[in-house]
């Protein structure tokens, strides 16, 4: 059976806070911000908020955000679990209540004192008894602490398996930046990344070096969703959720699935985009551009695979031709990724696909952009979203 | 002392700072298999490469080297220190200074080796050494006092350079301080991070601190699973047993966490997914090679051993050759 969700639900205003390294505010702070920001895009109040959708990881209460926000009633609130993999996960809920009525006008939110605050990079540690504390428990003991060394052991087996090398990572880096020093929201703005920083910048976990890791940000990000009648009358080009996935795979860790047959397979993505083309009644020819989540500069080609935009094994050729470049076949992370403009866990990404579909992208391709795929983290469960324009 | 005397004092003291404390000179003895056999067995430092003189032929060496941090050894004077005394040179008489002026404290604050080239069984080492560097006085929870270093620098029979060790040390006017004393009695040394241990994995880990890798196994339809949980996915069965792995496996992907540094883990930890022989996947460290020897595919064996004071942990090595 195939979601019945198609164009039933319309983005209709993004916003971001400034990306910085030490914001000085509170999350709190940050999230009415960005959702203060996608609102006024939008030409929304706060009272015309209903409902709110964010990651279990966001440490901000919803009541808390409706309260400063100046919000009348609620009648939705959901939480999508498992880091970046519900980048899109908030975004599913968002179209969910939505789509059947739940909720009118839902803000799908993400902020994050990410750099001066709690570092993803510091690793985990377990001093509870929780499923996630016997989890990380297999993988601690030996050092293996952080999303880089996770990540890395993928990374490491699918090079292996392919064959596709670290000239293939350099050109995802080297071409996000690309789009970065373009961007004056980005951390990283008029600053390119010669051949030589990125292969002398020292090793993280091996294979993956310093560029290959995205940044640690301050900031907020959010966008509103709501019906395709409303969204008519607002002040931006509507952009419709033509499809959007949550999946987890079999013998499914989180950031760990080292016990399947294949452990250089993000299954998860395939289920994703399996379901997300099915919902929206595309294919891959139709995407015009995307925003592929990339926390590490080799998620974003194991991706162009799940996602069939090339074979598996192929990633490497494909971008190596200039495939994510503004003239490419698929131009992609258009903002600067979170390699390079903010990591705000995939949300930054929902707000520059939002743009892309309005042709508002500080860094717009030359062609007409019909289709947007954005998606959520690799090596967790994870998801994606199909955006179009609203008829 | 007035500011004057410290100023006239001060003056004495810095005078030291580039002055030679010996010129080059051998070791006693050359680099040779008996001390390297005895440093590694107290260190317990098994890494075929320094004791393993087969393994050693087979490696892209050649030959079996001397444990790059034993560079500092060869040169030690020995027991005759113990009867003799030092033989007075710079520093001694820089130290004597200090301690006469009531700076009678000392305190080893660290030391950092770098490494050039290896020395192997033959080699002789070379050392030369000056004070490098002395700090201005300084207010330290011991007391006040200066830091000097000294950067000695070894080489062997050819001139080669092999490395550089530089020793810091505290000289100081020890404080009364009951409070840092008492704290020092429980000074923990960081560990690795544990496993918490709940229903469903705690068996495993209690049977790791008794040397043992277990694989859970379904009493029903005899399916192995790792990591424990507690029901079997292909026949939902809450039955179980388990059985020991041999530890014989092969590495199906690897990395090693570079950055950051975690207290309490050795530095640069290779970290590896290994097959084991009965079929299911395990984490787990490989040790006793260079990374750069790792490759996915490699065979490898393994065995539980106490990593630090309180952890035991199952470690892999390379599969010996034709065992």
């Amino acid at each position: 059976m195939t979601a019945n969700i198609r164009n039933k639900s319309v983005i209709v205003g993004v916003g971001n806070t400034a990306f910085s390294k030490d914001s000085g505010v509170s999350e709190l702070s940050l999230a009415v911000q960005a959702i203060k920001a996608a609102l006024d895009d939008a030409g929304l109040s706060p009272a015309d908020l209903d409902g709110f959708a964010t990651f279990t990881l966001d440490h901000n209460d919803e009541i808390e955000v409706a309260r400063t926000l100046g919000c009348g009633d609620l009648t939705f609130w959901g939480r999508s679990h498992y880091g970046g993999g519900a980048a899109t996960g908030s975004l599913h809920q968002a179209v969910m209540a939505v789509a059947t009525g739940m909720a009118e006008c839902v803000a799908v939110f993400r902020a994050l004192n990410g750099r001066s605050g709690q570092r993803y990079s510091q690793g985990v540690s377990g001093n509870i008894l929780t499923a996630d504390a016997i989890h990380w428990g297999w993988y601690m003991p030996y050092g293996l602490l952080t999303p880089a060394s996770w990540t890395a052991m993928l990374t490491q087996r699918w090079m292996h398996q392919t064959g596709v090398t670290k000239e293939a990572m350099f050109e995802v880096a080297s071409t996000t930046r690309n789009y970065a020093v373009n961007n004056p929201a980005a951390f990283f703005y008029q600053q390119p990344l010669s051949r030589d920083d990125y292969f002398n910048a020292r090793m993280i976990a091996d294979p993956l070096q310093l560029f290959d890791c995205c940044q640690e940000s301050d900031g907020g990000s959010c966008v509103i969703v709501t019906t395709p009648e409303r969204a008519r009358d607002l002040k931006q080009p509507g952009v419709a959720v033509r499809g959007v996935a949550q999946a987890a795979g079999e013998e499914q860790e989180q950031m760990t699935s080292f016990y399947r047959e294949e452990l250089a397979a993000i299954t998860e993505h395939r289920i994703a985009a399996k379901n997300c083309y099915a919902m929206a009644d595309l294919t891959p020819a139709d995407i015009d551009a995307a925003v592929l989540y990339d926390a590490f500069s080799s998620n974003v080609l194991l991706q162009l695979e799940a996602w069939q935009f090339c074979d598996y094994g192929e990633a490497g050729e494909f971008v190596l031709g200039g495939a994510l470049r503004p003239d490419g076949r698929l131009p992609t992370n258009t903002h600067g990724g979170q390699l390079s403009e903010a990591y705000i866990h995939g949300v930054n990404g929902l707000v520059e696909a939002t743009r892309l579909v309005r042709g508002q992208s500080v860094n717009q391709p030359d062609k007409q952009v019909d289709h947007v795929l954005v998606t959520s983290g690799v090596g967790i469960p994870t998801g994606g979203a199909l955006l179009g324009r609203l008829d | 002392m007035t500011p004057e005397e410290q100023k006239a004092f001060e003056d004495k003291l810095y005078a030291y700072v580039g002055v030679e404390v010996c010129s080059r000179k051998p070791a006693k003895d050359a680099v040779n298999e008996t001390m390297i056999r005895h440093w590694t067995e107290v260190m317990g430092d098994n890494n075929p490469a320094y004791t393993d003189a087969q393994w050693a032929a087979q490696s892209r060496r050649g030959k079996t080297i001397a444990p790059p941090a034993m560079m500092y050894v060869w040169n030690q004077e020995g027991y005759s220190v113990a009867s003799t005394g030092r033989a007075s040179d710079p520093q001694t008489d820089m130290v004597e200074m200090l301690t006469e002026h009531g700076f009678t404290g000392v305190l080893g604050t660290n030391v950092k080796q770098e490494y050039f080239k290896e020395a192997s069984p033959g080699d002789t080492v070379y050392v030369e050494m000056v004070i490098d560097n002395i700090s201005e006085r300084k207010a330290t929870a011991r007391g006040a006092g200066y830091f000097f270093e000294t950067l000695a620098t070894f080489s062997d029979q050819n001139g080669d350079k092999l490395g550089t060790q530089r020793f810091r040390v505290l000289k100081f006017i020890p404080q009364e301080q009951p409070a840092a004393a008492a704290a020092d009695d429980k000074l923990e040394v960081p560990t690795r991070i544990p496993s918490p241990r709940g229903h469903d994995n705690g068996w495993w880990w209690n049977a790791v601190d008794e040397g043992k890798v277990l694989i859970q196994r379904c009493t029903d339809c005899q399916t192995l699973r790792h990591p424990p949980r507690p029901m079997c996915g292909e026949c939902q069965s809450m039955a179980w047993d388990s059985i020991e792995s041999t530890l014989d496996g092969e590495v199906m992907s690897f990395t090693c966490l570079r950055h950051p540094k975690i207290p309490g883990y050795p530095a640069d930890p290779i970290c590896a997914v290994i097959k084991l022989a009965e079929g299911t996947n395990i984490v787990s460290n490989v040790v006793g090679c260079d990374f750069e020897d790792v490759h996915i595919g490699m065979k490898v064996t393994g065995k539980v051993e106490q990593v630090d004071e309180k952890t035991m942990l199952p470690q892999f090595y390379p599969a010996q050759a034709g065992a």
